[in-house]
């Protein structure tokens, strides 16, 4: 408890350093800002997601579209409204733009991923 | 003898007790089930449910334009903007719609009826029989969806559509709605607001929008909902009825 107590002021404490800084400049993302940032581990452990994230989303696709099955932890949109960080204004940053969560390891695995032809890239109404 | 006569007895006794117990804990039961449908959808869709509309045309209003609009927030379609360079008038046919009016007139008499025109959710849907990836499909509970996916883009539901109700998606679009995923080159329709229907609630757009009170949506299997009860009192029928494809979408008054 008191560890992850810690965990969220030292999270809190390096944003509001990022934001007294003010080195961001809008458009670009502050590091900090994501919900991700403030988490410890996602859906599944890190290294299961690294290998599998694919897998699990375009299982996910099918039941949510064939099936209407939308509260599952396995959600595209649960990726971008976690993952998607804010700029200095507040303003939620794309995912999939340069230096953001998707495209930072897509680009250097050298990975083209089709999701956000369609699907929307910041956080989004219900 | 006496012994048996009381076993019964003592059944039936634990029999009503059960009952009670149940009836007791019906209202908690009831209220967890109305919770969970309020939360998104964590089971698969069935044939239980079968969505339908009821529209009636005497209520609906020339020149009145609420539930288009009421759609095209809904699902994103006023954020497609036309290609740079576009011909107006091609644009005006091309661009995406869901929901459409349409104003009829019979000739001979002169009548003018309005009503709205969007996919129909035939039981038997010719864009399902087309498809050659299978992106075009009926969900169990009725709804005649896209799974774009897997669409090619070829069009050839559009044109075994009877109702004029499907929209390609020509070039990129800039901004999306997380609810209403759209990209170039897929095919698109009326999906009776499935992210609402998939998030526990009950309504369209459409039918909200509707300050006519024309537009009548619910459950076709379920006797008592709203669109049932308007069904089984007035006359309706199926546009295109001759192709037998029971659609899900019925009109009064035409």
């Amino acid at each position: 408890m008191t560890g992850k107590r810690s965990i969220t002021l030292l999270a809190i404490l390096v944003s509001s350093l990022f934001f007294g800084l003010g080195t961001a400049h809008a458009g670009e993302g502050v590091e900090g800002t994501a919900k991700a940032d403030k988490l410890t581990s996602c859906v599944e452990p890190t290294p299961v997601m690294r290998r599998r994230h694919f897998e699990f989303i375009e299982h996910q696709r099918d039941l949510t579209v064939h099936q209407g099955i939308r509260g599952s932890k396995h959600s595209l949109a649960g990726c971008v409204d976690c993952h998607a960080r804010r700029d200095a204004s507040g303003k939620p940053v794309p995912v999939n733009a340069e230096g953001e969560f998707c495209n930072t390891c897509h680009e250097y695995a050298a990975v083209e991923f089709d999701c956000f032809m369609c699907h929307s890239t910041v956080p989004g109404e219900k | 003898m006496s012994s048996t006569s009381d076993q019964g007895r003592r059944d039936f006794l634990k029999k009503a007790a059960a009952a009670t117990t149940t009836v007791t804990l019906a209202p908690g039961v009831v209220l967890h089930t109305l919770q969970a449908q309020a939360e998104p959808r964590t089971t698969p869709v069935t044939d239980k449910v079968r969505w339908g509309m009821l529209i009636d045309t005497s209520k609906c209003v020339e020149g009145c334009n609420d539930c288009v609009e009421a759609c095209d927030q809904e699902n994103g379609l006023d954020l497609v903007n036309k290609p740079e360079g576009a011909d107006d008038a091609l644009w005006e046919r091309q661009r995406p719609q869901w929901i459409r009016h349409v104003k009829l007139k019979d000739n001979m008499t002169g009548r003018i009826t309005n009503l709205v025109m969007m996919c129909q959710h035939c039981e038997f849907p010719p864009c399902v029989d087309v498809c050659p990836t299978g992106a075009s499909f009926k969900r169990a509970d009725g709804i005649v969806m896209v799974d774009r996916h897997i669409c090619i883009g070829c069009r050839y539901c559009m044109m075994a559509c009877p109702y004029k109700a499907r929209s390609f998606i020509h070039a990129d679009v800039a901004e999306k709605l997380t609810r209403a995923p759209r990209g170039k080159g897929c095919v698109e329709s009326c999906n009776f607001c499935v992210h609402r229907l998939d998030n526990g609630q009950t309504t369209t757009a459409c039918q909200d929008a509707c300050k006519h009170q024309a537009i009548v949506f619910g459950d076709l299997k379920d006797p008592d909902s709203p669109v049932s009860k308007a069904l089984k009192a007035y006359p309706s029928v199926q546009i295109r009825d001759d192709l037998k494809l029971n659609t899900g979408v019925r009109y009064t008054n035409i």
